[in-house]
């Protein structure tokens, strides 16, 4: 291989990068790509937002590699996934305005769509607790039509795919304990707190 | 019989886990850029290159898992260069305006030389230095025997020699 011919076709590209960043852009705007991501940061850490074409289908508190949270969702959902800031805007923006105090409700879309009936039945009911607010296991299970469906309402809240904007931290034991939280106990208290210091 | 069709059916959903597409995105997005700018020029690349990831992006989810990403979509990328070639053919100058629409840096004789080429040549070429595929890869990607495919990278390099 003569050197000139190899370093010409070799020679770095760095339009490509541009180039991919506009096709993912596109690709999530357009709808082609079933699921797009990006990062933010936040109060409580990196935070991973996913948008389907139905709306924000996972808010995820990012404490893991990127690569071990996009996995699953290429498996279960699609590999058609892409990164674009910008196809997340909407909500990274009600969020900014959430963690600032200026927001006291999400009005983007949120894609309910890969729930099962009750789960959805309980986090719809867990959208409807107030700002500032909190409700109980029973309350919600009562809410979603099974006032003795705890235990299911506490799977249904802990595995909620969408955190903070459906606000399984308003939800606490009868007892008045704190009871779980999948993203760790101090940030359910964080926000609570956020919400208290923030309430109208 | 039927019983390893269907375990082999129910392991290709055990193991059927393609990476995010963006992974693919950023990998190997150099690597077609430069096929295609080796291929149709620098300025009819980016045109090819969109064309390229959403005909690749469309057909993902049909992707084995276990296929080489990268011989796929250089694949790609040399159909739709050559449909380029194909489209801007009538015009006959396409040799021309690729030799100057560079700018003039000492890789200038080279793209203008890799121009001249034939297009089987050309891609025959990009694929070998650029993608780095084996002879039965590019032979699949231009749809030729390992022969003729051999021959062109061969035909190629010795006319890019005489040039350069």
């Amino acid at each position: 291989m003569n050197d000139p011919l190899a370093h010409a076709l070799r020679a770095p590209a760095p339009e490509a990068h541009a180039a991919a960043r506009r096709f993912a852009d596109r690709a999530a705007a357009e709808h082609e790509a079933d699921l797009a991501y990006t990062t933010v940061s936040s109060p409580l850490g990196e935070l991973l937002l996913v948008a389907s074409p139905h709306g924000l289908a996972q808010l995820h508190y990012l404490d893991e590699p990127l690569e071990l949270a996009l996995e699953p969702l290429a498996r279960r959902r699609s590999p058609r996934i892409v990164e674009s800031a910008a196809a997340l805007d909407p909500w990274r923006r009600e969020l900014d305005e959430y963690f600032s105090g200026a927001r006291r409700s999400f009005e983007a879309q949120l894609d309910w769509e890969a729930m099962r009936p009750f789960q959805s039945a309980v986090l719809r009911a867990t959208v409807a607790i107030p700002y500032g607010a909190t409700s109980t296991y029973t309350g919600v299970a009562t809410a979603a039509g099974n006032p003795r469906a705890q235990r299911a309402a506490g799977n249904a809240l802990g595995a909620n795919p969408l955190a903070i904007i459906i606000p399984c931290h308003r939800v606490l034991r009868s007892s008045g304990g704190f009871g779980g939280y999948t993203g760790g106990l101090h940030r359910k208290q964080y926000l609570l707190e956020l919400e208290e210091l923030s309430r109208p | 019989m039927a019983s390893r069709i269907e375990r082999s059916a129910r392991s290709n959903t055990v193991t059927h886990s393609l990476p995010p597409f963006q992974d693919l995105l950023e990998r190997h997005s150099e690597d077609v850029w430069r096929t295609l700018r080796a291929m149709v020029g620098v300025h009819a690349a980016e045109d090819c290159f969109q064309e390229t990831f959403l005909a690749a992006l469309r057909a993902y989810p049909r992707l084995r898992a276990d296929s080489a990403p990268r011989a796929w979509l250089l694949t790609i990328a040399h159909n739709k260069a050559i449909d380029h070639l194909r489209r801007t053919a009538r015009e006959h100058t396409q040799a021309i305006e690729m030799a100057g629409e560079d700018p003039p840096t000492p890789d200038g004789a080279v793209w203008s030389a890799v121009a001249g080429l034939a297009p089987r040549q050309r891609a025959a070429v990009a694929l070998r230095y650029i993608g780095d595929l084996s002879h039965r890869e590019i032979a699949a990607a231009i749809g030729c025997s390992e022969e003729a495919s051999r021959r062109s990278l061969h035909d190629g390099l010795e006319a890019l020699r005489r040039q350069l």
